[in-house]
């Protein structure tokens, strides 16, 4: 069981993200920004005019990459794409639901944080 | 008692007796072990799920901080995101995967591996170029946090699986292996125990009949005539200590 984590992680080291102009700006200030020798960028800009499909292929695309170690994703995005994102139980790349601006965070729809309502709930 | 639950097909014989015996033992070791583990995780997975709980709430707060960093930096140089889109080539932000060991299970945790590098040097070069310094070290902070929690986070998902699939056996073993080891003793034991007494009855019969024997030879005995008496004793090699032999005198 060790063995298979530890090859996968070593090569994951990129941070990933889906979000607004803002949240994606800041982000990348901060020097997440990668783009690979394939002209992959590691981040996807959403604004009102992007289509679901795009997003939905972007997430796919970023979990299914094998150097990312953690996917940032907008709250309000996430919550177009629920219903992946909630199928989505994967250790690695772990997924992370972030506010942005507009948008407060909601604990209550987090999908890992409703699994641990749940479990403290029992 | 024998006949009823599961058991394994086997001869009952003494050998697989003991082996069956060394199995059950096997078996309980192997559960208490296993009941072990399982406290161990669920003890470090209680500590994760407040921790969890507690950062996504923190980040909450970060978030909502580097908003508004983010929001000065608008103000006072204008939009800056194209630029910086276009900017970003190399990572400068990675992170480092660690391992920690708990009860044989391998938890990543994740470190922040900042190279630092002169990106976005030239932005905000005319005016706010404090703000968009400010707003990177927020970032910066921010994605600190986030990592932090993303290690947790991933420790509580592989934590999770494994507290399962320790559940499934520990379940396993205590419902079905075990019973199914204690039905097998108990008809071996059951079966010896019948071939014990069918064994008895059996020596029984047989003394039973030597008696029986005996007893009609010696009633034959009487009656015949004593001619046979002689002979017969001497033909008994019986004991020689009680017949005495007549000195030999030369």
């Amino acid at each position: 069981m060790a063995d298979p984590i530890s090859s996968s992680t070593k090569n994951r080291t990129l941070l990933a993200v889906i979000g607004d102009e803002d949240s994606i700006t800041g982000l990348l200030l901060a020097g997440v920004g990668h783009i690979n020798e394939n002209q992959k960028k590691n981040f996807l800009v959403v604004d009102t005019k992007t289509q679901v499909s795009t997003i939905e292929a972007a997430f796919q695309d970023f979990t299914e990459r094998k150097d990312i170690a953690i996917l940032l994703i907008n709250q309000h995005i996430a919550e177009k794409i629920r219903p992946t994102v909630d199928r989505y139980q994967q250790a690695f790349p772990a997924l992370l639901e972030i506010p942005s601006k507009d948008h407060p965070y909601d604990p209550s729809k987090d999908s890992v944080l409703k699994r641990v309502q749940k479990l403290f709930g029992e | 008692m024998s006949g009823t639950g599961a058991r394994e097909n086997v001869f009952a014989t003494r050998m697989a007796l003991t082996n069956t015996k060394l199995r059950l033992k096997g078996a309980q070791t192997g559960h208490s072990l296993l009941a072990k583990k399982r406290d161990a995780l669920t003890t470090r997975f209680r500590t994760i799920l407040k921790k969890v709980d507690e950062a996504k709430r923190k980040m909450g707060r970060v978030m909502q901080m580097a908003s508004f960093s983010m929001a000065e930096v608008t103000y006072a140089t204008g939009d800056i995101s194209y630029l910086v889109q276009e900017q970003a080539k190399q990572a400068a932000f990675r992170v480092k995967a660690k391992q920690e060991n708990v009860s044989g299970v391998m938890l990543p945790a994740f470190e922040v591996d900042r190279v630092s590098g002169s990106d976005f040097n030239l932005t905000g070069l005319g005016r706010g170029g404090q703000q968009v310094l400010r707003a990177k070290e927020v970032y910066a902070k921010a994605i600190e946090t986030l990592v932090d929690l993303a290690s947790l986070q991933t420790a509580f998902t592989i934590l999770d699986e494994v507290i399962r699939a320790t559940n499934r056996r520990v379940n396993a073993i205590e419902h079905v292996v075990i019973p199914r080891l204690d039905n097998t003793i108990k008809y071996i034991m059951s079966e010896l125990d019948e071939m014990d007494r069918e064994e008895f009855f059996r020596l029984k019969k047989v003394q039973g009949k030597k008696k029986r024997d005996t007893a009609a030879r010696e009633a034959e005995e009487a009656a015949n005539p004593p001619e046979f008496e002689e002979f017969a004793e001497g033909e008994s090699t019986g004991d020689l200590l009680s017949s005495k032999d007549e000195d030999v005198i030369f």
